[in-house]
């Protein structure tokens, strides 16, 4: 059997284990991302959007939703690796994969599939939720799915990263609560930027979520504070940036190898 | 051809602690090895090595005639590791851990759950295989480790301490297996601190200790060292004074025991029929000691003794 076909083989096994795990635990992890955002369309959808009006353009409704997807799609492909991967380190089974014949790169891309694969069924239940309470539409499907898969592998590679340096469980949450929220927060979910004196319109451009809230935005809705090319440019990078960083850590041994 | 040979092996943790002191060791193809010694001599650490579990700082590691710097994967794919300690999911069902392992080298989801069948089937476990792996007994979980590592059809078999905490029955079971297995070609290596174990299943051994192979022979070649073996006799009726049996070093444990010396030069033949020159009946008898034990503490004793001097 040639080394592809193995590697293949490898691969889908660790993202089918990664995606029965979330879904045997649907309550824990598709649930909640989906009951969030039904609070959020009931709150500032309905009850304080009426009175806000309209934002570039649309209903602020209408306006939050990419915002909203996006925001469960990062909690979610992050979350799906850091405490998966940190548990398969905690646990030892990380074992089972480092004696097998597999390469660093497919341990890693297997790992990210599965963020992904979590991405993508959250990402569902949310939108399948925006339906009953928005006007959807979508500006342009082939964009929006882009984004969508970039950000999500983007935030995947960063939850990896982050469970292979956790030493406790308290390590996997302090990046989701203390850089991650508050980034998603102000990346723009809620608000367009065009909003904000100067000073903070500046501030918000070095924010990386701003750029994936805009793409994403502009992928449902046709409108974005944020130039396309610049948008998926620094995504690629970061994923590029973040992957080689990953392997690296995996080839050192960092946290899994004595 | 060997399936298994390590030259000049040396670990040194991070903290400056040197676990292996430079290790040579050769395992030949369809063996039934014992890698012997103490708590802390670094049998782990050796089977991490081997296994990819743990870089080693210095020496070169074979298998089959693969070598792990340059073709990792294909020294990867002749093994199967079953740890000292147990490292799978245990929210995982037991057959998906087994069928995983299989994809993970490659095997076809549908054959792999052929292949995972067959060995739970083997180990006694098919029945459990929806069950989650936490919910098993401490033997199953053994149990479970080995039909992972066999999934494969590794040609060389590593288990470390696998019946440490196993009760008898479980334990006979596996004696048993790995004896079959071993018959029918895999290669085994296994580390254990029962020398009970070791002596009714190995033909070769290695004794590590401290980081250093202080004996590599034979088990038989091991035995007939071993100079003098103390039996207890038990004895038809008492008696009421030592006999005297003729150069046989005797001691009194109670009225119907007694504790005897045999060099290997003596023999038992003669110790018998100086026991009937003298009217005395044996029930029954024993090792006082098991012999292999006998020869480690006073192995490991000497290399004590020689790093002190
Ligand atoms: N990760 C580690 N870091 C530092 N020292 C270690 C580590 N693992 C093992 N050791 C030390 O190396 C020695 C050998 O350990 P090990 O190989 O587990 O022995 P054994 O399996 O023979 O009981 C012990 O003294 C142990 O404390
Ligand atoms: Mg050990």
């Amino acid at each position: 059997m040639n080394n592809l076909s193995r590697y293949w083989i490898a691969f889908s096994t660790i993202i089918t284990k990664e995606f029965l795990r979330f879904i045997r635990i649907w309550v824990q992890t598709v649930l909640p991302p989906a009951i969030t955002t039904i609070l959020y369309y009931v709150i500032f959808g309905t009850l304080i959007g009426e009175r806000i009006g309209e934002m570039d353009g649309f209903r602020y409704i209408d306006f939050i939703v990419p915002g909203l997807i996006l925001m469960a799609v990062i909690t979610n492909s992050y979350s799906n690796v850091v405490s998966s991967f940190y548990s398969s380190k905690f646990q030892k089974h990380v074992e089972e994969l480092l004696i097998a014949p597999v390469p660093h790169w497919v341990i890693l891309a297997g790992y990210v599939g599965g963020g992904v694969a979590r991405g993508v069924v959250v990402g569902i239940a949310v939108t399948g939720v925006s339906v009953f309470f928005t006007d959807l539409n979508i500006h342009n499907y082939a964009w929006t799915l882009l984004v969508f898969v970039l950000t999500s592998i983007l935030f995947a590679l960063g939850g990896f990263i982050n469970a292979v340096f956790a030493k406790s469980f308290d390590d996997i949450s302090i990046v989701p609560t203390f850089v991650l929220t508050p980034l998603t927060y102000l990346g723009g979910v809620f608000y367009s930027i065009q909003m904000l004196p100067e000073f903070w319109q500046s501030v918000s451009l070095a924010n990386p979520i701003l750029y994936m809230v805009n793409a994403f935005r502009y992928g449902l809705l046709g409108v974005s504070d944020i130039g396309m090319g610049l948008a998926i440019s620094i995504i690629l990078l970061f994923i590029l940036g973040l992957s080689s960083f990953a392997l690296h850590l995996l080839r050192k041994g960092v946290g899994i190898k004595t | 051809m060997s399936a298994l040979c390590i030259r000049g092996l040396r670990k040194v943790y991070g903290n400056d602690f040197e676990a292996l002191k430079g290790i040579d060791l050769e395992i030949q193809q369809g063996d039934f090895f014992a890698l012997l010694g103490p708590n802390g001599a670094g049998k782990s650490t050796a089977i991490g090595i081997i296994s990819s579990l743990v870089n080693k700082t210095e020496g070169s590691v074979e298998v089959f005639g693969h070598d792990l710097d340059r073709e990792p994967e294909a020294v990867k794919a002749c093994i199967g590791l079953v740890p000292q300690e147990f490292n799978f999911n245990v929210w995982e069902p037991v057959a998906e851990i087994v069928v995983n392992q299989a994809g993970y080298y490659g095997i076809p989801r549908k054959e792999a759950w052929q292949r995972a069948e067959q060995s739970l089937r083997q180990l006694d476990l098919w029945d459990k295989r929806t069950v989650m792996a936490r919910n098993l007994s401490g033997g199953m979980k053994r149990r479970l480790m080995i039909a992972r590592a066999l999934v494969h059809e590794p040609r060389l078999l590593i288990l470390d301490e696998p019946t440490a905490g196993v009760d008898i029955e479980i334990r006979r079971f596996m004696w048993e297996f790995l004896t079959d297995i071993n018959s029918r070609g895999t290669t085994i290596i296994l580390t254990t601190h029962y020398l009970e174990e070791a002596e009714s299943l190995c033909r070769n051994i290695a004794i590590i200790n401290q980081g250093e192979i202080v004996e590599h022979s034979s088990m038989g070649g091991l035995l007939q060292r071993l100079h003098t073996e103390t039996f207890v006799l038990n004895l038809k009726g008492t008696i009421a004074e030592l006999p005297e049996l003729g150069g046989y070093v005797l001691d009194q444990l109670d009225d119907c025991t007694l504790e005897v010396e045999v060099t290997q030069d003596q023999g038992i033949n003669g110790l018998f029929q100086a026991l009937s020159r003298n009217g005395i009946e044996v029930i029954s008898m024993r090792n006082k000691q098991n012999r292999l034990e006998q020869l480690f503490i006073d192995m490991v004793e000497s290399t004590r003794k020689d790093g002190e001097a």
